[in-house]
């Protein structure tokens, strides 16, 4: 019974204005321990939602999360969180940053120390141990997010968006690193995207979510990632394969956002 | 008036001749900025205008206060000292008229001088003598010691030879002669465009002072003392309202409860003026040490835990949920994440609690003290001692900005990372 199970999952609340959303109806999966899946679809689709509720942050209104056989209840040190950004402790060095989840469980300096400079030398950031975070580029600052994940050995990663905030370049070398970790740490890893391309080329598994109610369109099995880990990212894109899944996809997402577009002036 | 003038011309031909010598010399990235209108940070302070700036300032009250910080020729005409003299006419009812000397002495306000002799004369107007302060007026009884008085229906036609009447003035060298209604000279000694010291005393006067109050003290204290107890005030108050204010803004930030119950009273104390509470403070808890202290915590109070409770709610909701992630429990996720993110709002909050204690320890002072800055000042006045008002003034504007600079020097050193996420 190890992977995570996602059963039934469906989220409705209440607006303040009298109306009801229905952000997720009916959303089940199952992931294999191990299994790096990537989240796409356009916004209002319920995909930061579903991570919310995999994380504990919030509590679905119908269904429920089943982490190694045992259901979920509220955030726990078992699934790690990489944010977007801004969820760095601005007031901690990169390697308080980066110890604070063996820190938090009451080990002592010498117990995680090796692992945390294990750790920063894999992101490539050795060298900065004792910078302050607020020195850092966007880019430093992710890697040291994916970093104080992993030091906390999650059976889980759960990643919002992580490469979003960055620019183009620097974003194409974090792919590169996100699969190498995955490979090398061999973590469940769910990968909330916007961007396609990045949802093809780390996505072993790739699920396209449509909105209003949230729910799951379809589902691929893809093999850039396991490409990816050997080769050059921008030798993967060239793969003939991946245009045609993009192009695909692209226009899957482009309905949806027709029919939005279309719901609401109609609603008008 | 003329100060202003005086100000306003400095300010133009000192820019004129500065920006002219100055502007050639500078080749920094700014100085090739073209739109420097509408760009702030192409805009500097002038170091050169900020000294001629508080030159100016001195150079203006130097000129009006006669100083010895200016040279003689700049000053001001100063107020008339010496003797004075004019001639009044009389006449009487049946038409004769005799001339009579007036001498007055005008002597400094601070000295004591005799009546000045004067020979009688001939006629039956006699001569008359009088003493008078700078800048204040003295009537002359000129028919005391004629031969004929006002009852008699003698009166003055004419001061200096100037025909005159009762309400009319005529001026002299030294100063004017104004006939009062019923026909007696007021002699007004001239005042010149220098301001009387007891309004505005010289700027080495009010140096001396300093430097005798520094060493003698004043009204039983040294002047260390009476800024000492302001301080202290300041500070104690300051400590309780923020060991209070910050853990309710913490709990107003944390609970539903704790902030329905508390928001309507920080809401409605914010506002209130901590000098509006001086009053009641003084009704309930007296003039003594206990009532500041209690003026300056609910001056901090409000003030505190609103700035703790909006850094409670300036926490990025990401770190909150990346910390429970991480295995964090609540006391651990208020210890390393809440608290430490607070820091720089609390410490704003800080800045601006200790200013606004500044503030109304003074004014507390003002009210009722037996020693402090405020005290200080208002005692001053009451005995007309303005060199010890300026002095008090310049010495709490001094301590008010060594305060905010202290505190910004303790944020940059506790807080490095404000401003910076």
């Amino acid at each position: 019974m190890t992977g995570l199970s996602i059963q039934n999952l469906s989220m409705s609340f209440d607006l303040p204005n009298g109306g009801a959303v229905q952000a997720l109806q009916d959303v089940s999966l199952d992931l294999k321990s191990g299994e790096l899946l990537s989240v796409l679809g356009p916004s209002g689709c319920g995909k930061t939602t579903l991570l919310n509720i995999v994380a504990g942050f919030l509590a679905p209104s119908g269904g429920g999360i089943i982490l190694n056989g045992k259901a979920v209840h509220g955030p726990s040190a078992d699934r790690g969180m990489v944010f977007q950004k801004g969820a760095l402790f601005e007031w901690m060095s990169v390697r308080d940053n980066v110890s604070f989840g063996p820190r938090m469980q009451g080990q002592r300096e010498a117990e995680y120390k090796d692992e945390v400079d294990h750790l920063l030398e894999i992101v490539g950031l050795q060298d900065f141990k004792e910078k302050a975070i607020y020195e850092l580029s966007g880019g430093m600052q992710q890697r040291v997010a994916l970093a104080r994940c992993l030091a906390n050995h999650p059976d889980v990663i759960l990643m919002d968006e992580p490469l979003g905030a960055l620019d183009a370049l620097t974003r194409e070398k974090m792919q590169s690193l996100v699969l190498k970790l995955w490979k090398e740490t061999g973590k469940t890893i769910i990968l909330i995207t916007h961007s396609v391309e990045e949802a093809l080329l780390l996505g072993e598994r790739l699920l396209v979510m449509a909105p209003r109610p949230g729910r799951i369109h379809t589902e691929y099995r893809l093999p850039f990632a396991d490409l990816g880990v050997e080769a050059d990212l921008r030798e993967v894109k060239k793969h003939p394969d991946f245009g045609v899944k993009r192009e695909e996809i692209l226009s899957m997402i482009w309905d949806m956002e027709e029919e939005i577009m279309g719901r609401s002036e109609g609603s008008k | 008036m003329t100060p202003f003038l005086i100000y306003v011309a400095v300010f133009v031909v000192s820019f004129y001749l500065v920006t002219k010598l100055q502007g050639a010399g500078i080749r920094d990235y700014t100085s090739l900025k073209t739109v420097t209108f509408g760009d702030e940070s192409a805009v500097r302070p002038n170091r050169i205008a900020g000294v001629i700036s508080i030159a100016t300032i001195f150079l203006i009250w130097g000129i009006f206060t006669g100083s010895v910080l200016v040279p003689k020729p700049l000053h001001a005409p100063a107020a008339f000292e010496g003797t004075a003299e004019f001639t009044y006419t009389a006449q009487t009812a049946d038409g004769a008229t005799d001339d009579a000397l007036v001498r007055v002495v005008v002597h400094p306000r601070e000295a004591t001088v005799e009546k000045p002799e004067v020979p009688a004369g001939d006629g039956f107007a006699k001569n008359d003598a009088a003493v008078v302060a700078q800048w204040r007026t003295v009537l002359i009884p000129w028919d005391k010691n004629d031969e004929t008085s006002r009852k008699e229906g003698t009166k003055i036609i004419a001061i200096n030879g100037q025909p005159t009447g009762p309400g009319k003035t005529v001026d002299f060298d030294f100063g004017s002669v104004t006939l009062s209604d019923k026909g007696t000279p007021n002699f007004e000694p001239s005042r010149g465009l220098q301001m009387e010291s007891l309004y505005l005393p010289a700027p080495e006067t009010v140096w001396n002072r300093t430097v005798k109050i520094f060493k003698e003290g004043f009204r039983n204290f040294t002047i260390w003392e009476h800024l000492g107890f302001s301080l202290y005030r300041v500070v104690f108050g300051f400590i309780l309202g923020a060991v209070v204010g910050i853990p309710l803004g913490y709990a107003m930030g944390l609970s539903n409860w704790f902030r329905g119950w508390f928001d309507p009273i920080v809401e409605f104390m914010r506002p209130v003026p901590p000098l509006a509470l001086i009053p009641l403070v003084i009704i309930w808890a007296g003039i003594g040490e206990a009532g500041k202290i209690i003026l300056l915590f609910l001056a901090a109070l409000w003030i505190m835990a609103i700035a703790a409770r909006s850094g409670v709610s300036g926490v990025n909701i990401s770190k909150v949920h990346a910390a429970y992630s991480l295995g964090a429990r609540k006391w651990q996720i208020m210890r390393h994440v809440i608290i430490p993110n607070s820091l720089p709002e609390i410490f704003t909050g800080a800045r601006v609690a200790m200013g606004v204690c500044w503030g109304t320890v003074v004014a507390a002072e003002l009210v009722a003290a037996e020693q402090g800055a405020g005290m200080m000042i208002m005692t001053a006045s009451k005995f007309q001692n303005t060199d010890i008002v300026i002095m008090g003034i310049v010495l709490i504007g001094v301590i008010g900005f060594g305060i905010d600079m202290m505190m910004r020097w303790a944020e940059r050193h506790l807080v490095p990372w404000k401003g910076k996420s």
